[in-house]
C-alpha cells in the first residue's frame, strides 16, 4: 500500500524564493536617515478583504515593443529605478538591499496640507513581477503588483495592478471624492515615467472595476491607524521637539 | 499572453458542495480558467466550494490575487469556501496575505467536508 504524503511534507515549491517569510509585524530597515518613519514599524500588513470601503481593482498598462525591452528588462528596470518615476511630492525610499521579498520601503508624500508617513511590505518578487503589501493605517488595504508579461510576436506589456479596499472610512470619503482620481494620476504617471526611460514613451491604459461594492464596517476602528493624520497632525509635535533638541 | 498551466476538475462531493481539483501553476494567466470553473461549481444548488491545492506546483501573487476576486464572488453567490492539500510554504502564503481569515483551510478533504 502506497503510503499518504502529508501536504505539509510535500517539496519546497518553485516560488518559494519568491515570498516573504513569516511577517507578525513590520520592521524598518536599511533605508535612508532622511526618510520619515512613521507609522510602518510594528504595524500589521493587510490585504484587500481587511480594509473598510468597497473593494477596487485598477490596472494601469502600456504596450511597449519587445525590441525596445523584454519583461524581464521591464521589471528589472522598475525595481532598480523605482523611485525616480514617482510623481513630484511622493518619496519612495526603497531598502538599500532593493526591492526583495521581505524587505520593506518607507513612502513619503505631500498632497496640500497633508503629509504622509507610510510604508509597503515587499511580498513576493521575481523575474517578470513583484507586489507590494501594505500597512495598517495606510490609505488603502491591499497589493500593487507590478509586472511584465509578452503579448504576441513583438509586445511587451508593462502594468500595475492594485487591488485594494480605502482603510478606514475617511479614506474611503476621500477615495470617492478626490483620491481614487488622485491615484489614477500617480499611476499613470508611474507608468509612463518607466516606458519613457526604457526609450518608449506612450500611452497608458486604465481599466478599473468595482470587485466588491459593500463596505466593512466591521474595519470602521481602522481610524485609529489612519496614517495621514498620524503624520499630519504630529507634524508640530515634531518640530517641537526638534526645536528643543536631544533629551538628555 | 501566456498559457495557462494548470487542469482545474470540478466535482460534486454532495449536492451543495463542489470541489474544484487545481492539478499546477496558480497565475495571473489562469484567470478565465478559475472563472469557468467556478462558474461550473456553482451550478445547481451549490452552497459551498472546496478548493484542492493537492496538486499545486506554483502560485505568484498574481494567482493570490485571483483567489481574493473568486471569494468576493462566492460570497457574493451565498457561498462559503474551504481549501486542503496546502502545504507548510503555501498554508505560510496563505496567512501572510491573511487569506486564512476568509478561507477554511483543512488538512484533507474529509476535514474539509466535515467544516461545511
Amino acid at each position: 500500500m502506497e503510503e499518504q504524503q502529508h501536504p505539509s511534507e510535500k517539496k519546497t515549491p518553485r516560488d518559494a524564493a519568491n515570498w516573504a517569510g513569516r511577517v507578525d509585524k513590520l520592521h524598518v530597515s536599511g533605508v535612508s536617515p532622511e526618510a520619515l518613519n512613521l507609522n510602518v514599524e510594528g504595524r500589521r500588513v493587510l490585504s484587500p478583504l481587511q480594509g473598510f470601503g468597497q473593494m477596487w481593482q485598477k490596472t494601469y498598462r502600456m504596450r511597449l515593443p519587445r525590441s525596445v525591452a523584454t519583461p524581464e528588462t521591464v521589471i528589472s528596470t522598475w525595481k532598480e529605478r523605482y523611485a525616480e518615476f514617482w510623481p513630484k511630492g511622493n518619496r519612495f525610499y526603497a531598502p538599500l538591499t532593493g526591492i526583495r521579498p521581505g524587505e520593506v520601503g518607507v513612502i513619503n508624500a505631500t498632497q496640500g496640507p497633508m503629509r504622509l508617513s507610510t510604508g509597503v511590505l515587499v511580498l513576493y518578487s521575481d523575474d517578470t513581477s513583484f507586489t507590494f503589501m501594505t500597512p495598517e493605517g495606510h490609505p488603502f488595504a491591499g497589493w500593487i503588483t507590478f509586472s511584465a508579461h509578452e503579448e504576441g510576436e513583438d509586445v511587451t506589456v508593462a502594468q500595475a495592478q492594485l487591488l485594494l479596499r480605502p482603510g478606514d472610512p475617511i479614506y474611503e470619503l476621500g477615495f470617492k471624492m478626490f483620491g481614487s482620481r488622485t491615484e489614477d494620476k500617480m499611476w499613470q504617471h508611474t507608468v509612463a515615467s518607466l516606458g519613457a526611460a526604457l526609450g518608449s514613451p506612450g500611452d497608458v491604459e486604465t481599466e478599473i472595476v468595482c470587485v466588491d461594492r459593500r463596505r466593512q464596517w466591521s474595519q470602521f476602528g481602522a481610524v485609529k491607524h489612519n496614517a495621514i493624520f498620524r503624520t499630519t497632525l504630529g507634524a508640530p509635535m515634531r518640530g517641537i521637539r526638534r526645536l528643543a533638541g536631544p533629551r538628555r | 499572453m501566456q498559457d495557462a498551466q494548470v487542469v482545474m476538475t470540478v466535482r460534486k462531493a454532495s449536492d451543495s458542495v463542489s470541489v474544484i481539483d487545481i492539478e499546477g501553476e496558480i497565475t495571473s494567466f489562469v484567470e478565465d480558467a478559475l472563472n469557468r470553473a467556478h462558474a461550473e461549481a456553482s451550478e445547481g444548488a451549490t452552497k459551498a466550494v472546496v478548493l484542492n491545492f493537492d496538486g499545486l506546483d506554483y502560485m505568484n501573487s498574481g494567482g493570490i490575487g485571483l483567489l481574493v476576486t473568486m471569494l468576493i464572488r462566492a460570497n457574493r453567490q451565498g457561498q462559503k469556501l474551504a481549501a486542503y492539500g496546502l502545504n507548510e510554504h503555501y498554508r505560510q502564503i496563505f496567512e501572510l496575505t491573511r487569506l486564512d481569515e476568509a478561507i477554511g483551510i483543512y488538512d484533507d478533504e474529509r476535514q474539509a467536508l466535515g467544516s461545511l
